[in-house]
């Protein structure tokens, strides 16, 4: 007979709140009693407002058990854990979950279905099946299937990642280079955490797929410092791939050779602007270059670099298997295909949330999310990291669509979606938002650099209430200037919080520190 | 902390290959296992990776995490970003420096109290990292009892 399978997840939010004391729980409990089950740490799936999910094999049948903590374990297997048996933690099967079940999983299909390290799992789950299908059909195959996909790059720019592609692979050099932005800094975001937690493998695959596409032998991931389970399951999951020979001199007797290497960040915010990134994997300051010339063209140590987000990359690989076409049937207008949003901040059911583009942000907020978790109205949205616009709850009903989130002088970013109550203190965040880049700023311009730090000072000058009209009219003067003089999105998009600020919640600045 | 040796650093070198564009790896190595650059250690860089002492002590200096004091033995990161704020970060960071007696960068009786900006576990906020773990949903009952667990081994 085969032996029962639990799955507790090996993820940072799991883990975060309790789940490998879970995952010891049980062991201590099979051991104590001579059981024989196989406890398997899988990704999450992603909604994490139920983590520690506990999960059960029944029948071929998962069973969660939501909100586990190391108390309950004893009870659970009382209540015959083993055969699915009734707790008040049983959620039902996990299938069933109506946060999991009404999502459109295109890059996260596998997380939380599989073990993140074993290829085993991996290819009874049509891992390398999209690689060697490129290997079969060619580079150029997979040039089209991305451009037809109407892919965008999911780390906050939305530029088309098929051009991008398409461009590298035209270059001519002796060396080329895939380098996958996992500097996933944005406050709010999670997903490149969580795919690379929960689906390694499927990030590796989707590597090779990227330089077998261009002609890249080598390929890079910048992983920011402040995620260590991911680097150690990455970490694993590399040399696991290494071993099996999907990585290394002619993969699977392709002529292919690929190899990754993982790097890790120290703690710099810009390092996320692809330029930095690149100035960072060289060994230097993650100080932004001038564009152009493109990374593309010239980018790490001069040479043409496909720069990605980690979601634009895994999502490929289904792309190739399914077609670019049923990706772009997907979404709206010129947002083709899925985003993983992200439910983060003051909301009751936070979490992770792949929807195809054009739900609107209510739905995510509301019907996802249940509200706030404080029971509190919505009093705020900011949508796109620490960069985005601070949305009213008045304008919810907005749809997540790039060109309509431009339109209102947001945008979406990496879909990190934080809720703010009617506790929040709007002329703080909007002071934070000019201090986080006072803080992070790289230094090269000065819109950016000084810019910042003015913007702090004025905008205590405004809640102060000192010459509030004059200081009004000098902070969206500074901002004109950051945005239109400023190198990059930091110092160029730190206004957009700003603005929101003074839009819609500038009775905020007379009350701020009141409450 | 101990102090890295100049034997373990010419080692770290080593393992990367003698590599100046592999200088943040290198670090990045050095302060996980000793929590920081010493001043030292910026000159030996310096000389054995071929860079100028300006250059090392440039990137030492950019990087957040390149810490150039040295860190009491614990390490307690609470995030200030926004999805953090939203569920009452800023009230928690005032109780950790009021319960801890100081403020961020100090270092008192072994633990260092730092900001961090964004641990990625921001639905499950307001979070706090400490020696390298993440932990999540952390009001102050739970911040003090991580906190009596570090006290409790000096």
């Amino acid at each position: 007979m085969a032996r029962t399978k639990i799955y507790v997840p090996r993820e940072t939010a799991a883990v975060s709140v309790g789940a490998d004391e879970v995952a010891l729980a049980i062991t201590q409990v099979v051991k104590k009693n001579g059981m024989d089950i196989e406890l398997i740490r899988n990704g999450s799936w992603g909604a994490t407002w139920l983590e520690p999910l506990l999960e059960v094999e029944v029948d071929g049948i998962r069973i969660a058990y939501g909100n586990v903590s190391a108390a309950d374990i004893a009870s659970m297997f009382d209540a015959d854990l083993l055969s699915g048996g009734k707790h008040e933690r049983r959620l039902g099967p996990t299938d069933e979950i109506p946060y999991l079940m009404n999502q459109d999983r295109w890059t996260f299909w596998r997380c939380g279905r599989i073990n993140p390290l074993s290829i085993e799992d991996f290819e009874l789950h049509q891992g390398f099946k999209a690689l060697k299908k490129a290997f079969v059909g060619g580079a150029e195959a997979v040039l089209e299937a991305v451009a037809e996909s109407g892919l965008r790059g999911r780390g906050g720019a939305g530029f088309p990642t098929g051009i991008k592609w398409r461009t590298v692979a035209n270059a001519e050099a002796d060396q080329k280079y895939i380098a996958c932005n996992a500097d996933e800094g944005d406050s709010g975001t999670f997903s490149d955490r969580m795919l690379m937690e929960g689906d390694p493998l499927g990030l590796v695959e989707s590597m090779a797929i990227a330089g077998f596409a261009v002609g890249a032998s080598k390929g890079y991931i910048y992983l920011r410092s402040e995620y260590p389970l991911a680097h150690s399951i990455l970490s694993r999951a590399i040399e696991t791939a290494r071993d099996a020979g999907w990585l290394g001199e002619n993969i699977k007797d392709s002529g292919f050779d690929f190899d990754i290497e993982l790097h890790l960040g120290a703690g710099s915010y810009v390092c996320g602007e692809e330029t930095a990134m690149l100035e960072s994997l060289e060994g230097k300051k993650g100080i932004v270059r001038f564009k152009p010339p493109l990374p593309a063209l010239e980018g790490l140590f001069g040479k043409p670099t496909v720069v990605n987000n980690v979601i634009s990359l895994a999502s490929v690989a289904n792309i190739i298997n399914l077609g670019g076409e049923r990706y772009a049937g997907m979404g709206v207008d010129r947002s083709k295909g899925t985003l993983a949003f992200q439910l983060a901040g003051n909301i009751k059911r936070g979490g992770l949330v792949e929807k195809s583009f054009g739900i609107t942000l209510r739905e995510l907020v509301e019907d996802w999310g249940g509200g706030t978790a404080s029971g509190r109205p919505v009093k705020a949205v900011q949508v796109g990291g620490p960069l985005g616009a601070y949305i009213p709850a008045d304008q919810l009903d907005i749809p997540m669509d790039y060109e309509a989130f431009i339109g209102i002088g947001a945008m979406i970013g990496h879909g990190g979606i934080v809720v703010f109550d009617g506790m929040a203190d709007m002329a703080q965040l909007a002071r934070f938002a000019m201090e986080f880049c006072a803080i992070e700023s790289c230094g090269k311009c000065t819109p950016c650099r000084i810019g910042s730090t003015r913007g702090v000072e004025v905008i205590d000058k405004l809640i102060e209430g000192v010459d509030r009209e004059q200081n009004h009219e000098l902070l969206v003067d500074l901002c004109d200037t950051m945005e239109s003089a400023s190198l990059c999105a930091m110092g160029g998009m730190t206004p957009y919080p700003v603005r929101s600020v003074l839009k819609y919640f500038a009775e905020d600045f007379a009350s701020s520190g009141k409450k | 902390m101990a102090r890295i040796d100049t034997e373990t650093t010419s080692q770290i070198v080593k393992n990367h290959n003698g590599k100046p564009e592999l200088l943040v790896q290198i670090l990045q190595t050095i302060v996980t296992r000793f929590g920081w650059v010493p001043p030292e250690t910026t000159r030996q860089l310096a000389e054995e990776l071929n860079l100028s002492r300006a250059d090392v002590h440039g990137v030492v200096e950019y990087y957040h995490d390149f810490r150039t004091k040295e860190p009491g033995k614990h390490i307690v990161k609470i995030c200030q970003a926004e999805a953090c704020q939203a569920m009452g970060s800023r009230q928690l960071t005032d109780h950790a420096q009021k319960t801890l007696a100081m403020s961020m960068h100090d270092t008192e009786n072994n633990i260092t109290l730092e900001p961090v900006y964004c641990l990625g576990n921001c639905a499950c906020s307001p979070a706090v990292m400490i020696d390298g773990k993440t932990y999540g949903r952390v009001d102050e009952s739970r911040f003090n009892a991580l906190l009596n667990d570090l006290r409790g081994d000096k």
